[in-house]
């Protein structure tokens, strides 16, 4: 069954072309990669489903609801959860802190709560804390927790980004260029997470620039070019075929147009 | 390279346990010993602590929206205002206790950052600004202008001082230890929040809105919410002002309450817990020390106020933080 269902999503900015007609479905439980060259519209895509951008047409149905429009922390907390393409972490607040934000989600409670502390709250503050170490350990950030967390490499940053997106218990994960910038070692790493992640059942969505990791880890790839999806298949036939090729190597025609 | 780096981890951690730097410890010893001089000695001092203690309680209030959410308003004197006034026209007017009369005017003020803050919030950085500015000037002109509610620029004078039933609060030394009280819950709440699922949404608003909606944060529900606190806080020491100094008028909530506010914040350390009681303890004592300057006094307070700015852009509570980290390195080279 298709988790995410999106319908001719157009995006038009004053005249210019972001996005036409792009029709997807994700089913529950893959690794989807969308891949495309610089300008192909990847990122416009991206923050339409996760509603940071209005789509000019189209619709987007996320588990049978149709999200369209909808505002982000909403989309968020029916379990669709995103990260940057320039990470966003929240400066002045340590590693561990930034993980904690992150169960918001997860979590209750307001003004009252936090004052008067009763068992409850205690118990779930301490669930928090011990919850957001088991993330950090898991993508490797553990030693680093009580760090500032804008002092972290900025491959590191990368990693905090998916434990804290994984604290908001995504069920389809959008991962924006996740490797843009990360050496080869740190691609590995990522790569390595995001199977793990994949394995304990969260769908991920994966948008690279970076077609080697795509085609190494992604089940399902589809390819966007100048605002459209051009072809979808499996990294073999993505790797094949001709116009995949085309838009990135650039023929005649492209580099006309 | 990579065994320093666990080293030093571990050693903060290992000092998150529990000891403070010792310049804090320094710095608490010495407002203690601060409060407890005036106290025995009394006299002018005692009313320059008291105006202290309120500014403490207007700025742990603002910090909630400009500190820990990262939001600008030049116009909180308002909130202080509707507190203020509350109060006066409450007690004098109708007689009522001053507990219900600040509780009721805090509730007004409250209703008031709602109402006002609802579309507001929705600008943001200078025009955020902008918008709250006008906020406190509009206040001032109602203060000035609805002489019938307000009684213009006379103000009001012979609001009664705190109290329950009986027993009123009228010592000079009693009023402090009252404000005193009051600051320190007002920090003790502040203290709770920073650290909770809430604080921790406020914080994350402050850096990164498109990070913090993604994680499924409500910004506007948030920001809304740190304003009506600011609010809250303000309106308390609006009234707690006409009720310790009995008289109120349109330019104690002025243009001049936005900027001494502003230095006491920025000066004690803004988005921390004790930031900005200090910077109000110690904004409001600068102009005493320099008093046998003379003329040269504003000269004095201003140069102090820069280079505390340029050498610590980070407030006076971050003087805490080196002390901090100082202990951790010790006991881990030992």
């Amino acid at each position: 069954m298709a988790l995410l269902k999106v319908r001719d999503l157009t995006k038009r900015f004053d005249g210019l072309q972001a996005n036409s007609e792009i029709n997807l479905e994700i089913p529950e439980g893959s690794l989807f990669g969308v891949i495309g060259p610089n300008g192909a519209g990847k990122t416009t895509f991206f923050n339409m489903i996760s509603g940071f951008l209005q789509p000019t047409a189209g619709t987007i149905e996320f588990a049978g609801t149709d999200i369209t429009n909808m505002r982000q922390d909403k989309i968020a907390a029916m379990g669709l959860v995103r990260t940057f393409q320039l990470v966003q972490l929240f400066k002045g607040m340590s590693v561990a802190e930034n993980v904690e934000v992150g169960f918001h989600l997860a979590t209750r409670g307001g003004v009252a709560a936090a004052v008067a502390r009763l068992a409850w709250f205690r118990r779930q503050e301490a669930d928090v804390h011990a919850k957001a170490r088991e993330l950090l350990d898991f993508v490797g950030l553990a030693d680093q927790a009580e760090q500032d967390a804008e002092l972290l490499p900025y491959g590191q940053q990368r990693l905090l980004e998916v434990a804290r997106a994984l604290a908001a218990r995504p069920r389809l994960l959008l991962l924006d260029e996740p490797a843009a910038g990360l050496n080869s070692h740190e691609t590995d790493a990522l790569a390595k997470i995001i199977q793990q992640l994949n394995a304990q059942g969260i769908t991920v969505l994966l948008i690279e620039h970076d077609v080697a990791l795509v085609t190494r880890i992604a089940q399902r790839i589809a390819v966007l070019d100048f605002g459209c999806k051009i072809t979808e298949g499996t990294p073999d036939e993505i790797k094949r075929h001709p116009d995949v090729i085309a838009a990135y190597l650039g023929t005649d025609e492209a580099a006309h147009a | 390279m990579r065994s320093n780096r666990t080293m030093t981890s571990r050693a903060i951690t290992f000092n998150k346990l529990g000891d403070y730097g010792y310049i804090a410890i320094g710095g608490a010893i010495c407002i203690a010993l601060l409060f407890g001089l005036v106290f025995i000695q009394g006299g002018y001092l005692v009313t320059v602590l008291q105006l202290a203690m309120i500014y403490g309680i207007f700025c742990v209030g603002l910090n909630f929206f400009m500190g820990y959410t990262g939001q600008a308003s030049f116009g909180q004197n308002a909130f202080a205002a509707i507190g203020g006034y509350g109060t006066a026209i409450f007690c004098v007017q109708y007689n009522w206790q001053p507990i219900l009369a600040l509780l009721v005017s805090m509730g007004i003020a409250g209703v008031a950052a709602l109402v006002v803050g609802y579309p507001t919030l929705r600008l943001r950085g200078h025009y955020l600004a902008m918008a709250t500015f006008a906020l406190g000037l509009i206040t001032y002109d109602i203060s000035v202008q609805w002489t019938s509610l307000t009684q213009g620029y006379m103000g009001y004078s012979g609001i009664p001082p705190l109290g329950i039933g009986p027993f009123t609060v009228e010592d000079e030394r009693m009023k402090l230890l009252c404000l005193i009280a009051v600051l320190l819950f007002g920090l003790w709440i502040s203290h709770r929040l920073r650290d909770s699922r809430f604080g921790r949404a406020l914080r994350a608003i402050s850096t990164s809105e498109p990070g913090a909606a993604a994680l499924g944060i409500r910004v506007s529900h948030y920001k809304l919410v740190a304003f009506i606190i600011a609010a809250l806080y303000a309106s308390a020491s609006g009234s707690l002002f006409a009720h310790v100094v009995g008289f109120i008028s349109p330019e104690v909530f002025g243009l001049q309450m936005v900027v001494v506010t502003f230095t006491m914040l920025y000066v004690g350390g803004i988005g921390t817990v004790l930031g900005p009681a200090i910077g109000a303890i110690i904004a409001s004592l600068l102009p005493e020390l320099f008093r046998s300057t003379g003329r040269f006094q504003d000269i004095a307070y201003a140069a102090v106020l820069l280079l505390l700015l340029i050498f610590m852009p980070k407030g006076l509570s971050a003087l805490a933080e080196i002390g901090r980290s100082r202990v951790p390195r010790r006991s881990a080279e030992g």
